[in-house]
Parts: structure tokens; sequence; C-alpha cells
């Protein structure tokens, strides 16, 4: 049983390790700009496309079926409020951030994976380079930086989708939709849709490290780190939202 | 007993293993200036280990190690790095950056060692004339291995034997006093392989550097053995001639396992009747 117990803990130790070293550095020089903005443009600029389509349809499809439900109580004006109560505060960064994992929780676990397996992290720690300073720092500010943003376009291109149907379907007019999609968000939410993301962030961004730099085994070892980083980073952004949600309502219980 | 501050390299009952896999059994040496050790091994026998364990890249679990006579074996990753910056190393995989061009790759010892870019300052800020640039040091450094022409390409547009160059260029920009080589002829065709000894020799002879190079290749330990590189010449030539330099000098270490089974010169590794340190000698045919 503690034979079992002690890979898991072992693990999950140098990733906590891991994530305070990447921390701690942010504070402290050498600072690699350079670097941050890079990871900004390939995470951000990268992700933005496929960002938007997904929100845009994801919008559509809450309107869609809403409109079914809503038009049998004959409450179809209130489609507005619904899509954006379940955009904001959770679809929103949900999908923003599972599409981010899929995408660079994968690319940053290869590329330092690869990295890895060529001796360039330790030619880099030999060289006077500490490899988190240099490699995940920048990846966890980047990412932390460009994925709340990313979640308000997703968020803003749905409430779009939804409009589009709402428009066409069921004949709300602009000023109907949009009044009340923004009438019914408060502070609150928008603060637990932004508050996500910045976790989110920080799980693709140290997961998708950790298992990178833990590649061994050539080749193969860069396909396998790949895909634990993609399936654990995913799974922890459903856990942590379920439990950010759990404690939003608590404490701000009506 | 205190090392001496003569030792470059001490290595004391330093056993280092992963779970269940013995990586470093008991090792004990001591390496000197100008000295040269070459070491031999099966794979798996843990010659990369004895180099990363050398630098501070990996820690072993028990005995010390001292580096230009001071013990790193404790000492924080951020102190390890200005005793590094002493250090050139040619990694096996190469170890050459890949986003970066030749040029950045040679130029980031200089740029990122703390210890050589302040050194880089002062000396230019001082109004050195003569100082030279990181430019001008990469550039010499890229003349050496004769790769002057590839400085703004990318390392994966060269070949193998190229990159082994570069990287080779890389480890000695710094003019380091310690040098480390992990298999630098793996993987190449002889004539490719002869040109990297051969250079691994030239930087040897010029500078006295002490080296360390970890090979399979019993030719290659003779050539380190029995040749110098002559500055007049420019030719890699027998030593010997009353002055046998090589002889007197390079030492070989055979491991087996993680543990040192052959310390001695060549004569002596040539004499040992010991089955597996036979098999590096027929090996090599030399």
């Amino acid at each position: 049983m503690l034979n079992l117990l002690k890979p898991p803990i072992e693990a999950f130790q140098e990733f906590v390790l891991l994530s305070i070293r990447a921390f701690r550095n942010i504070f402290r020089s050498p600072h690699y700009a350079d670097d941050i903005f890079i990871q900004m443009d390939v995470i951000g600029v990268g992700s933005l496309f496929i960002v938007s389509l997904i929100g845009l349809f994801s919008g559509i499809v809450m309107a869609l079926q809403m409109a079914r439900a809503l038009t049998q109580y004959g409450a179809q004006g209130q489609v507005g409020q619904i899509v954006s109560i379940t955009l904001v505060r959770e679809l929103g960064p949900v999908l923003t951030a599972v599409l981010v994992a899929g995408r660079n929780a994968s690319g940053i676990a290869s590329e330092l994976g690869s990295m890895k397996v060529t001796e360039q992290i330790d030619a880099m720690r030999a060289l006077g380079t500490d490899p988190i300073q240099k490699l995940v720092t920048p990846r966890l500010i980047a990412l932390a930086a460009v994925l709340p943003l990313l979640t308000i376009i997703s968020d803003f291109i749905g409430l779009t989708g939804g409009y589009f149907i709402a428009s066409t379907m069921l004949g709300l007019t602009f000023s109907e939709y949009w009044t009340s999609a923004w009438q019914v968000l408060e502070y609150n939410d928008i603060a637990q849709g932004l508050l996500k993301p910045l976790v989110f962030a920080v799980i693709i961004a140290l997961v998708g490290c950790f298992y990178g730099m833990k590649t061994t085994g050539g080749t193969q070892g860069v396909g396998r780190s790949t895909t634990s980083a993609v399936v654990s980073s995913s799974v922890w952004i459903f856990v942590l939202t379920a439990f950010i949600t759990y404690v939003w309502n608590r404490a701000f219980a009506q | 007993m205190t090392p001496g501050d003569s030792t470059i390299l001490r290595f004391e009952d330093v056993s280092l293993h992963f779970d269940t896999t013995v990586a470093l059994d008991r090792v004990s040496f001591e390496m000197h200036p100008g000295q040269t050790y070459v070491v031999f091994g099966a794979a798996g026998s843990g010659k990369t280990m004895l180099l990363k364990v050398a630098v501070g890249l990996v820690r072993p679990n028990s005995g010390r190690v001292w580096l230009f006579g001071e013990e790193i074996t404790h000492l924080r990753e951020q102190d390890l790095f200005d005793m590094r910056a002493r250090v050139g190393i040619l990694f096996q995989e190469g170890g050459l950056f890949d986003s970066l061009t030749v040029a950045e790759n040679v130029a980031y010892p200089l740029t990122n060692q703390r210890v050589l870019r302040h050194a880089i300052t002062e000396r230019s800020s001082n109004g050195n004339g003569a100082a030279r640039t990181v430019e001008d040091r990469v550039r010499e450094s890229l003349r050496f291995v004769e790769l002057e022409e590839t400085l703004d390409k990318f390392p994966a547009e060269l070949s193998g034997g190229m990159r082994r160059r570069v990287g080779i260029a890389r480890a000695v920009v710094s003019e380091p006093a310690l040098l480390l080589y992990d298999s630098p002829t793996a993987g190449l065709d002889p004539i490719t392989a002869n040109t990297i000894v051969a250079l691994i020799l030239k930087e040897r002879d010029l500078r006295n550097t002490a080296t360390i190079m970890v090979t399979h290749r019993y030719q290659d330990g003779h050539l380190m053995a029995n040749f110098r590189y002559n500055p007049n010449s420019g030719q890699i030539e027998r030593a010997g001639g009353g002055r046998d330099v090589g002889q007197v000098s390079t030492k070989f270490l055979v491991m087996n396992g993680g543990r040192l089974v052959f310390e001695g010169t060549e004569p002596e590794l040539q004499a040992n009747q010991d089955e597996y340190v036979r098999k590096f000698l027929r090996a090599g045919g030399a």
C-alpha cells in the first residue's frame, strides 16, 4: 500500500517545489522579458482564433437550447440573461481553459520535454541559467496575463453568438437582448469569471512545465509527457471550477 | 585528509543511485591541473553521471566532491553557477539550444554566466582597447572549430559532426580550466570522429586545459595519450622525443556498473588481464 502511494506523493511534492520556485522567481532577477512576450504571442495570439470560434458556437448552442425551453413558458425574452450568466460564470472560463490546455499544455510539455531529453536543460544549468527562471516563470506569467483576456474575448463573442440566435429565431431586438444580458451580471459574477481563468492559467503553465521537465526516455517519453500534461491539466480545470464555484456560492450566498 | 588546492577535481567515495539502479558505486579519484582522463565504460556504466556529478548537475547520494579545491557536494545551485563558469562541457546529445543561432549558442556562456559577463563588462569599461568583445570571442571560438561560416545558422541545419563542433566551440569559448567531453565521437563516422578528437587535443595542448573525455572508442583514448597538437605546424603529431608529455599526464579509467574497475596509464591498461577491461582494447584495435 505504502509503495503504491509513494510515486504519486513524490510527484506531488516535486510539483509543489517547482511551483514555489516558479513563483519565487517572479520577484527575482534576472527577468527574461523577451521570453514572456514570445510566450504571450504564442499562447495568446496563437489561441485567439480557435478560442473565438469555440466561444461563438458555445453562445449559439446555449441560445438554441434555451430558446426551446424558454418559449414553452413564454419567457424567450430572458435568453440573454441565461446565456450571459452561464458564459461569464462557467462556460467561458472552462471552455477557453480546456482549449488552451489542449493547445498549450501539450506545447509546453513537448517543448520542455524535448529540451530535457536532448540535454538542453542540463546545458542551461551548466551554462549559468536557472531553467525554472528561464523556461517556467515566463510561461507562468504569460499564461496568467493572456488567459483572462482570452476568456473575456470568448465571453463577448459567445454573447454575440447568442444575440444572433435571439434575433433571428426569437425576434428579440438588439437592446432587448443586450440590456438583459448586461443587467443580469453582477460584479461578483465578473470577479468569479476572471478569477477562474487566472487559476487555470497557473495550472496549465505549471502542469505543462512539470511534465516537460521530468521527461525521461527519449522521444517516447516526450509523447507520454505531452499526453499526461493535457489529461492532468484538463482534469484539474474541472475539479477546480467545481471547487471555486462551491466556495464562491458559500461566500456570496444571497 | 583535506585535498590541497592543486586538485582540479576530486571524488571521495561517491555513490549515486536512482530507485533500484546504481549509477555510481563508491567512486574515488583525483585529478590535477594539466592532466587528461579518458573514461571507458559500456552503456549505462555511469560515465555520463560521473561528469554530471563532477559539476553538480546531479547530487550524489553519498560521498564528497571537490571542484577546484572547493567542496561542491552541498553548494547551493546559485553558487554552483559561478563554479561551473570555469568548466566547459560538451554534452553527448550536443545540448545546443534549438531556438538560438549558432552564434547565440556559442555566446550563451559569456552572456549568461554572471562571472564571465562581469569580467567582460569590466574589461571594456576600463577602456582596455585590447579587450575582446563577446562577438570577437564567439568568432574566435568558431574559427577554432573551423565553422566560422555557420554563425547565423540554426543547429537543426547542421550535420551531426558540425553540431558536435559547435558544442566544442561553446565549451571552450569561456576558456575554462577544466573541460568535460561526454562521448564526443559517438555516432560519428571514423573520419569525423578523428577530426573531433584532433580538436580536443588542440584545445588541451594550446591552453593546457585539464580534460576528461568519456568514450567507448579505445582509439580516442590512444590518440589522447600519445598525440599532441604542434602549434608550429598546426598538425597533430605523435608525442615523444624525450618529452613524452602525453604518456605521463594521461590516465585511463574504466567503469563497470557504476564502479571504477581500473585506473592507470595506457601501458598498465594494455597489461591488464581483466576480461571487461580487455574488451575496450579489442574493440578499438588501435
